[in-house]
């Protein structure tokens, strides 16, 4: 089996400690990766934001790019819905869809494919609270993160665990102070869970999150849920 | 984008009184609409189903519209065509004028705000009185309605009250209840004196030319049976096949809008008013409105008149 990473702009750019994770736990259960280097953004804002040639382009160029392997696991789970749903939607062609039914959101990639069971892999020290980002509903369900963080001895349930953090991509570049409100009332949330450790697995999600936690100086953390996992297996120090 | 939008939501982000009135507002419409729809049993057929309907509906929809118009022309309606908005204005101005009417009270419809109807029709010397709650304090005060369901939802009602006594030289009161008695009693006399009432349609149902008007203050049943004339201005997007169709989305819309298991007030509205029914319109006039929504339906956005169809009147 030839298994590629698919690393998605923001995690490789922000967030470099998610891939180290993603790579160390897929290579722990005897899963070599590869990482091709000529990835780039596979248009996921282009599209969001209604350039849709100019997103079928990047498509083409993914579907190219990762033609060569039998799996592509990605750390995000919005880069996964603009391979697996809008690539296809957006060009109907073999390869297309091809690659959108070899793509795969690590989270439901270690369940559904290794059968790996979170609840044992995914535990912390300390009071713990979560994210659950809008754009994962066609991924994984609230319900399904909530299972995978169920072993979480001190897991905080905030109120409206989907309430969305207000990035929505180019919507914060085009209504910063909306997205800053919207900002505001999730960090509230977040806080008043008296957590500090917060589980985000949407790299954009989280860049806004703690962007926005360090400036109105908020003691919290973010982790992608395959940190922990990482940690727990002993792969990285909880401070690597 | 324009400038001048990012500007006024940059103003209104800022506004406390807004932010908090939107929040309070949006909050209890997200838990209601949450808890309405863990109540109903296979939501997720229905609302597959319902859109099957939509999608059926909007390929065929000169077919429908053709068997709306016969039906209901059959049945006593006039039913009119305008390919814009100033054709629907100008159709309606020409009923109101044939009508020798000067005041009209109006049911909650965004179409006619689509097409501005309000404005037409002041120019061409015909009152236009607002009988929806929210609608009635945005005319009030001046202002538009900065939500299709809820107009008011950017208002606190320190804001209401003002308006209402101001305009209304009632005396000043926060009491949600006493404004409520106010805006009826004053508009119980619009009702009375009246000639035509407007509306728009939630749907329109095909095999028995009937106009559907979901309403949660009963002003969607005055304003259909008190005054003479019914104008009632509906996109073309929202035709129903058949009656039976409409149980299907009846299911989700309210749920869907406003959290309700159903709306208050579902009128069914066939035809005008028959030598033997005690109230009801002399002339009933249906105008389909178009205003691009055809050039949508053959492009890229076509999705869009599926949740159209679902919406506000």
């Amino acid at each position: 089996m030839r298994t590629a990473i698919f690393i998605t702009c923001l995690t490789d750019t922000f967030f470099p400690r998610v891939g180290t994770a993603l790579v160390r736990v897929l290579r722990h259960f005897d899963c070599p990766v590869t990482f091709p280097e000529k990835q780039t953004c596979c248009g996921q804002p282009a599209y969001n934001s209604g350039f849709h040639d100019e997103a079928a382009c990047l498509v083409r160029r993914m579907a190219d790019l990762f033609a060569n392997f039998d799996r592509v696991i990605t750390p995000s789970a919005s880069c996964a819905t603009l391979v697996k749903q809008h690539g296809p939607a957006l060009l109907d062609e073999p390869r297309v869809r091809d690659l959108a039914d070899r793509t795969y959101e690590v989270c439901t990639f270690l369940e559904h494919e290794l059968d790996l069971d979170f609840t044992e892999l995914v535990h912390t020290h300390e009071p713990t609270t979560y994210h659950y980002p809008c754009h994962a509903r066609e991924t994984y369900t609230l319900a399904d993160l909530q299972r995978w963080l169920s072993g979480i001895r001190d897991l905080r349930h905030p109120p409206r665990p989907d309430l969305c953090c207000g990035f929505g991509g180019v919507f914060a570049v085009d209504f910063p102070e909306l997205s800053g409100n919207m900002l505001t009332d999730k960090l509230q949330v977040l806080a008043g869970t008296g957590a500090e450790l917060v589980i985000s697995n949407e790299a954009a999600c989280t860049l806004q999150m703690a962007g926005g936690a360090r400036r109105a100086n908020l003691p919290l953390r973010f982790k992608h849920m395959i940190e922990i996992v990482a940690e727990n297996l002993g792969l990285m120090g909880a401070d690597e | 984008m324009t400038a001048g939008l990012r500007k006024r939501v940059a103003a209104a982000a800022a506004d406390r009184t807004v932010v908090d009135a939107v929040h309070l507002a949006t909050w209890r419409k997200v838990d209601a609409r949450a808890a309405s729809f863990a109540a109903l049993p296979h939501a997720g057929k229905l609302r597959d189903h319902a859109d099957q309907i939509r999608r059926h509906t909007l390929a065929h929809l000169p077919h429908y519209l053709r068997q709306f118009t016969d039906q209901a022309r059959n049945r006593g309606a006039h039913v009119h065509f305008a390919a814009t908005a100033a054709d629907a204005c100008e159709l309606a101005t020409d009923i109101a004028t044939h009508a020798a009417t000067t005041l009209a009270v109006k049911a909650k419809s965004m179409t006619t705000e689509e097409i501005e109807l309000n404005t037409a029709l002041a120019a061409a010397g015909v009152r236009v009185v607002e009988t929806d709650l929210g609608e009635f304090i945005v005319q009030l005060d001046h202002d538009k309605p900065s939500h299709i369901i809820t107009p008011i939802i950017h208002k606190n009602r320190r804001q209401v009250a003002r308006a209402m006594a101001r305009e209304l030289g009632t005396p000043y009161t926060e009491d949600p209840d006493t404004l409520a008695q106010q805006a009826r009693s004053y508009l119980r006399q619009i009702f009375h004196d009246c000639d035509l009432g407007i509306t728009g349609a939630n749907f329109a149902i095909a095999e028995s030319g009937t106009l559907v008007l979901l309403t949660n203050e009963g002003n969607g049943r005055m304003t259909t049976t008190r005054p003479r004339v019914h104008i009632a201005l509906v996109g073309i997007e929202k035709l129903l096949p058949r009656l039976s169709d409409l149980g299907v989305l009846l299911k989700l819309l309210a749920r869907s809008s406003t959290g309700q298991p159903l709306g208050s007030y579902t009128t069914l509205i066939t035809g005008p008013r028959r030598p033997d029914d005690r109230d009801g319109p002399d002339e009933l006039h249906v105008i389909f409105v178009d205003n691009g929504r055809s050039d949508i339906l053959t492009g890229p956005h076509a999705d869009v008149l599926r949740a159209s169809a679902a919406g506000p009147a």
